[in-house]
């Protein structure tokens, strides 16, 4: 007897993915300067972050054709983004065969209210989180993997760093709340009662969490880790920079010996330019990408 | 008896996890002087050419060549079983070659029942994620469970590989039978 598309199947496909880094990539070029790099997995996309951010206009699912030419380019696992409530477009995704997907608020929201019912579907996915609450709600919706938004497409890691420690935060408050408190916690957080349970019980969340959003250094990457990620995604940190495959591999080699001082040192040695960052506080509220969908 | 994991990535974690439920000590094993002292070693799944990439840039793919022949067990589950099988790409340590996502994409991953030859009285829940496949088994290799005709457990001499993941069910038999190879 065999069984397809259950929850262990699509979180422990996350759970292979742990330890290492997934990379945007617009081409199968860059796809296969990823996969060489040590890439654990491609995401593929029309225009990588830094680029929906300075193009503007609505952000939509990826061309197909694109997806396909990056999913026959590399034996990795190939991802892809929906917009958030965009359920045809995660159809469309899984006949395609893409490996999991990315309910992303980088895209542009196609529902205001509603995430897509995730249960519905055969493909795992990955969706972002700014606190416990919201991270708890997208499992409630089926959820198989979870990431920090941080700010995508500023090469600034302050958003990360806040998601993840507000995440933390979050769980060791729970843990040592006692049984009684925890239904007006769930309230509190707006997060499902067996989650809020669950959570409080193992002191952890219950499936993978990588950290996005803005890391664009090996040292970015192994700071993630150290605060707890599970693995990093790098959006435009890597092909926004003067030097792609060296970046890639180096934030390969961070991500393992995050706890490593000085081989960190060692791969971040001459990099060339990191991507142009963005100061936060010089976004409007209206270029937040985080603020979507919650 | 203390059992090294290859931490470079992947699921690491969990096979920590089923050696301490089986009363060994484990721990993470990222660079080659940590293989040292270790009575066997674990290579867990994950993504093979994340972890090829990094075993050569750190030098541990002689480290584990020289640790195997030293006689100290090896298991290796899904990504870690592609890495021990035979090719010169990998380390060709034990005599059957895999297909990798030989089943195809996620859609494709699946979990069923197989029979370990060990221990038949009870099925197994085997979770296959974009699992290779064993296509070929040389006659050294001992066959220890099957799905679809092909081989899914094998053994040969100190080296045992699963296509499947044994380390996230929570069944500890296999975990415990490669402890049993060790003394």
């Amino acid at each position: 007897m065999e069984k397809f598309g259950t929850l262990p199947l699509k979180t422990g496909l996350a759970e292979m993915l742990k330890g290492g880094v997934i990379m945007d990539v617009t081409n199968p070029e860059q796809a296969k300067i990823a996969e060489d790099a040590g890439a654990v997995s491609v995401m593929a996309l029309e225009r990588v972050p830094a680029d929906i951010r300075a193009q503007g206009g609505v952000a939509r699912m990826t061309d197909p054709e694109i997806i396909e030419k990056i999913m026959e380019s590399v034996s990795i696992p190939v991802m892809a983004k929906v917009r958030i409530g965009h359920f045809v477009e995660a159809q469309i995704l899984e006949s395609m065969g893409v490996d999991y997907i990315d309910e992303s608020e980088v895209l542009t929201p196609a529902d205001e209210s509603y995430h897509i019912n995730k249960w519905n579907f055969k493909v795992p996915f990955v969706c972002g989180a700014v606190n416990l609450g919201e991270a708890l709600r997208r499992l409630g919706e089926g959820a198989a993997m979870l990431r920090t938004k941080g700010e995508a497409g500023t090469g600034n890691v302050v958003e990360a760093v806040r998601h993840m420690r507000t995440i933390n935060d979050e769980i060791a408050r729970l843990s040592v709340l006692p049984e009684e408190e925890l239904m007006t916690a769930a309230k509190n957080l707006g997060a499902p009662y067996e989650l809020v349970r669950l959570v409080a019980r193992d002191r952890k969340l219950p499936v993978v969490n990588f950290s996005a959003g803005g890391i664009a250094t090996p040292a970015d990457a192994a700071l993630m880790m150290q605060l707890g990620a599970d693995g990093v995604f790098v959006g435009s940190g890597i092909f926004k920079s003067k030097e792609p495959a060296r970046r890639a591999s180096a934030i390969v080699q961070a991500v393992t010996h995050y706890n490593n001082p000085d081989i960190l040192a060692k791969v971040s040695k001459s990099l060339g330019d990191a991507m142009p960052g963005l100061e936060i506080s010089s976004l409007g509220e209206k270029d937040l990408l985080q603020v979507r969908g919650n | 008896m203390k059992i090294g994991v290859l931490a470079l990535q992947g699921a690491f974690r969990e096979h920590i996890v089923m050696f301490k439920r089986c009363g060994a000590l484990a721990t993470e094993i990222r660079l080659p002087e940590e293989l040292k002292d270790m009575d066997g070693l674990a290579i867990p799944g994950g993504e093979s050419s994340a972890i090829l990439r990094l075993m050569d840039l750190y030098g541990l793919r002689d480290a584990l060549l020289s640790y195997a022949a030293s006689g100290k067990p090896i298991l290796g589950t899904c990504a870690g079983a592609i890495l021990l099988s035979r090719s010169q790409n990998y380390l060709n340590l034990i005599d059957v070659r895999t297909v990798r996502n030989a089943y195809g994409r996620q859609i494709d991953s699946r979990e069923a029942v197989i029979e370990l030859s060990f221990s038949p009285d009870e099925p197994f829940r085997a979770v296959f994620i974009r699992a290779p496949v064993i296509d070929e088994a040389g006659k050294d290799v001992h066959v220890m469970a099957s799905y679809r005709d092909k081989p899914v457990l094998a053994r040969q001499n100190n080296i045992l590989v699963a296509t499947f993941h044994p380390e996230l069910t929570g069944d500890e038999r296999i975990h415990s039978y490669f402890l049993d190879m060790i003394s």
